[in-house]
C-alpha cells in the first residue's frame, strides 16, 4: 500500500512542484494555508487535474501526463473525507454509509455494523444528517469513505471545522483506524498537535514544494523544521509504553531513554502510545538536578544547536533511541557553553504534557 | 356537474388537461438537460442557447405560432420530414397543440430548474464521485432528489402556462372543436357567437379552479419534498 505523487501545477501566484512517496500508515501533509495541501489531495482524488506529473496508487498509475492518462474520480477508489463532511442531506445515515457499497469492487473489509461500532454511530443509522452534530457528521463521513472500500483514505482537515471537544472526540477514532485497518491515510492538516498524534510519516510543504519528508519522529524533532512548524509548536514525538498507574494520579511510561511520569491516563498498562514533548517545556541542566519539583529527568546527548530568529536556540538531543528538542535562550546556551556531543539532563514538568498530546501509538 | 357543463365545454376542458399534461411531460427531460447545461457547463454559445430558450417568453405568441407553422407545418422543413419518415402531422392536430404549449411553457420550466440546480452544492456531487459513483448515477441519486422541489414547481408552472396558452396554439393548430380547441380557444370561440356568454363564463370558472388547484398541489408537494431533504 503506497502512494506516489510527483506533480507540477500553477496555483495562482504559486508554482507547485510537489513530489513525495507515502508508505502505509498515516502520511500527514503539513503546511500553512496556501502551500498547496488541498491541491495535492484533490489531485490524488482526481477532482483537480495537475498541469503535469504522475500519481500512482499501489504502483498503478492513476494520472500520468506522459501517457495522457487521467483515471476519472469514480474509478480511482479513494475515500475522501472532506473538511465540511458533505453528507447527502436527503439520505439517512445508513444510506449515506452504504452509498459507495454498490461500486466497491469487493466486499468491504469491515461490515456496516463493524464500522458503525468503530465510529460510535450505530445509534444514528436511521437519522438524517440534518439533525446530527458536527462531530457525528464527521464520523459518518469517515464511515462512508471507509465502506466504499478505498485503496487510500484522503482526509482534508477533517477536524478543522470542529471545536476542541469534538476534536478530542474524533481523534481516538482516527487512531483506531490507523491501528486496526491497513488502509493508508493521506491526512492534510495545519495542526501540529493532530499530526503529532496521528502521523507515521510527515511531508512538510513550503512555498509550493516539499521542504522535508520522512518518519514523523524524525521530521518533528528536526531542528531545521522549527521555522515551518512554528516555534510554539516545535517538539519531539516519542514512542512510549505505559508501565503502570500510580495511586497518586500519575501514570508511568517508559521511553527508550528512561521513564516519564504523566498525569493519569485511562489506558491499560502495556499499551503502546506516543508522547509529544514541546521544545519550550524542556529545561536543560549540566549536572543531575537535585531538589527539583520536576519529576521527569532524561539524560541525553546534544546533537545540534540551531539559532532561531529571536533570542532562542533550539537544541536537538539524542535520548536513548529517540530525539528530543529543547528551546532555550541564546544566553543560557552561551553560559552553559553547550556543544554538540555534550552530555546533558533534560527536565520536563509532568503537568506540562497535556492529555491531548498523548495518543495511542 | 356533468349537466352544468355542456359536451363541447367538457371536451374543451378534457383536451386542455390532456394537452397540458403531455406538454409538461415532453418539456421535462429537455428542460432538465438544458437547465443542467446552463447551470453547470461552460461551453461556446451558452448565451445564445439561453436567449433561444427564453425567446418564446418575449416574442408575441402569434409570432411563435407562425414560426411553428413555418417549420412544423406540412410544407415546413421539419414538418415535411416528420410526415415523410414517420407519417406524423402536427399542424392542426392535438399533437401540434402539445408542441405549441410545450414550447411556450419551456422557458418557465428551465428557469425554475436552473435555479434549483444552481442551489445544489457541486461539492456533494464530487463527494459522490469519490465514493465510486459514475456521473449519471450521481445525477439520479444526488442531484435529482435535491432539485425535486424546483422540479415540481417548474412542472406546475409549465402546466399552468400550457393550460392558458392561446396565441401560439390558435396560430399553429387553429381552433377545431374536439381536436385543437383548448379552454382559452373555446372561451374565445363562445364569445364570438351570440348567446355564448354563459358557456364562456362557465369555462372561465373552470380555468380559475384548475389553476388554483394546480398551484395549491404544487405548494404542498414542494413542501413535502423540502421536508424530506431537510428532515432529521
Amino acid at each position: 500500500m503506497s502512494l506516489l505523487v510527483d506533480i507540477r501545477h500553477r496555483l495562482g501566484a504559486l508554482d507547485l512542484e510537489i513530489s513525495f512517496r507515502a508508505p502505509g500508515g498515516v502520511t500527514a501533509l503539513f503546511g500553512r494555508s496556501g502551500t498547496g495541501k488541498t491541491t495535492v489531495i484533490n489531485a490524488v482524488a482526481g477532482l483537480l487535474t495537475p498541469e503535469s506529473g504522475r500519481i500512482e496508487l499501489d504502483g498503478e498509475p492513476v494520472f500520468d501526463t506522459r501517457s495522457d492518462l487521467s483515471v476519472p474520480t469514480h474509478k480511482r477508489r479513494v475515500g475522501y473525507v472532506f473538511q465540511d463532511g458533505r453528507l447527502f442531506p436527503h439520505l439517512s445515515v445508513r444510506q449515506n454509509l452504504t452509498y459507495g457499497e454498490r461500486f466497491a469492487r469487493a466486499k468491504p473489509r469491515a461490515s456496516l455494523a463493524e464500522v458503525s461500532e468503530l465510529l460510535g454511530i450505530s445509534d444514528l443509522l436511521e437519522r438524517r444528517p440534518g439533525g446530527l452534530s458536527g462531530g457525528e457528521k464527521q464520523r459518518v463521513a469517515i464511515g462512508r469513505a471507509l465502506l466504499s472500500r478505498p485503496r487510500i483514505l484522503l482526509m482534508d482537515e477533517p477536524l478543522a471545522a470542529l471545536d476542541s471537544a469534538r476534536k478530542a472526540e474524533i481523534l481516538p477514532f482516527l487512531e483506531r483506524l490507523r491501528d486496526h485497518t491497513d488502509i493508508p491515510i493521506l491526512y492534510v492538516s495545519h495542526s501540529v498537535a493532530e499530526i503529532a498524534r496521528l502521523a507515521t510519516t510527515v511531508v512538510v510543504l513550503e512555498g509550493g514544494s516539499v521542504a522535508r519528508s520522512g518518519p514523523a519522529e524524525h521530521v518533528l524533532s528536526d531542528p531545521g523544521m522549527v521555522r515551518q512548524i512554528g516555534v510554539r509548536d516545535a517538539g519531539a514525538v516519542l514512542p512510549a509504553t505505559i508501565t503502570r498507574h500510580h495511586n497518586d494520579g500519575l501514570t508511568e511510561l517508559s521511553v527508550s531513554g528512561g521513564r516519564l511520569f504523566l498525569p493519569e491516563m485511562d489506558t491499560a498498562p502495556g499499551t503502546a502510545t506516543r508522547v509529544r514533548i514541546l521544545a519550550h517545556d524542556v529545561i536543560l541542566s549540566r549536572a543531575l538536578p537535585q531538589g527539583l519539583s520536576a519529576l521527569n529527568i532524561l539524560s541525553a546527548t546534544i546533537l545540534a544547536l540551531r539559532d532561531g530568529d529571536g533570542p532562542g536556540v533550539i537544541v536537538q538531543m539524542q535520548c536513548g533511541e529517540d530525539r528530543l528538542l529543547a528551546r532555550i535562550t541564546r544566553r543560557s546556551a552561551d553560559v552553559m557553553a553547550l556543544q554538540p556531543g555534550d552530555h546533558i539532563h533534560a527536565v520536563i514538568k509532568s503537568v506540562s504534557i497535556a492529555r491531548t498530546d498523548v495518543g495511542a501509538g | 356537474m356533468s349537466d352544468w357543463l355542456g359536451p363541447a365545454e367538457w371536451q374543451a376542458l378534457a383536451l386542455s388537461l390532456w394537452v397540458s399534461f403531455f406538454a409538461t411531460l415532453l418539456s421535462l427531460p429537455f428542460g432538465v438537460f438544458i437547465a443542467y447545461a446552463l447551470a453547470r457547463w461552460q461551453f461556446r454559445g451558452k448565451h445564445i442557447l439561453n436567449v433561444l430558450v427564453h425567446l418564446p417568453l418575449i416574442l408575441p405568441p402569434v409570432v411563435t405560432g407562425y414560426l411553428l407553422l413555418l417549420t412544423f407545418g406540412r410544407q415546413g422543413a421539419i414538418g415535411s420530414w416528420l410526415y415523410d419518415n414517420f407519417g406524423v402531422i402536427l399542424a392542426f392536430r392535438w399533437t401540434g397543440a402539445v408542441l405549441a404549449a410545450a414550447i411556450m411553457a419551456f422557458p418557465l420550466m428551465v428557469r425554475s430548474l436552473r435555479l434549483a440546480i444552481e442551489a445544489v452544492d457541486p461539492k456533494l456531487e464530487q463527494a459522490a464521485a469519490t465514493l465510486g459513483a459514475p456521473r449519471l448515477w450521481v445525477f439520479v441519486t444526488v442531484t435529482l432528489p435535491l432539485i425535486l422541489p424546483g422540479l415540481i414547481a417548474g412542472s406546475v408552472l409549465a402546466f399552468a402556462k400550457a393550460m392558458g396558452e392561446f396565441g401560439a396554439t390558435i396560430t399553429f393548430v387553429s381552433n377545431i372543436p374536439g381536436q385543437t380547441q383548448t379552454l382559452p380557444s373555446a372561451i374565445y370561440a363562445f364569445l364570438q357567437v351570440p348567446g355564448g356568454e354563459g358557456s364562456a363564463l362557465r369555462l372561465v370558472v373552470v380555468s380559475v379552479v384548475v389553476a388554483m388547484g394546480a398551484l395549491l398541489a404544487s405548494e404542498w408537494l414542494a413542501r413535502r419534498a423540502v421536508q424530506r431533504i431537510a428532515g432529521s
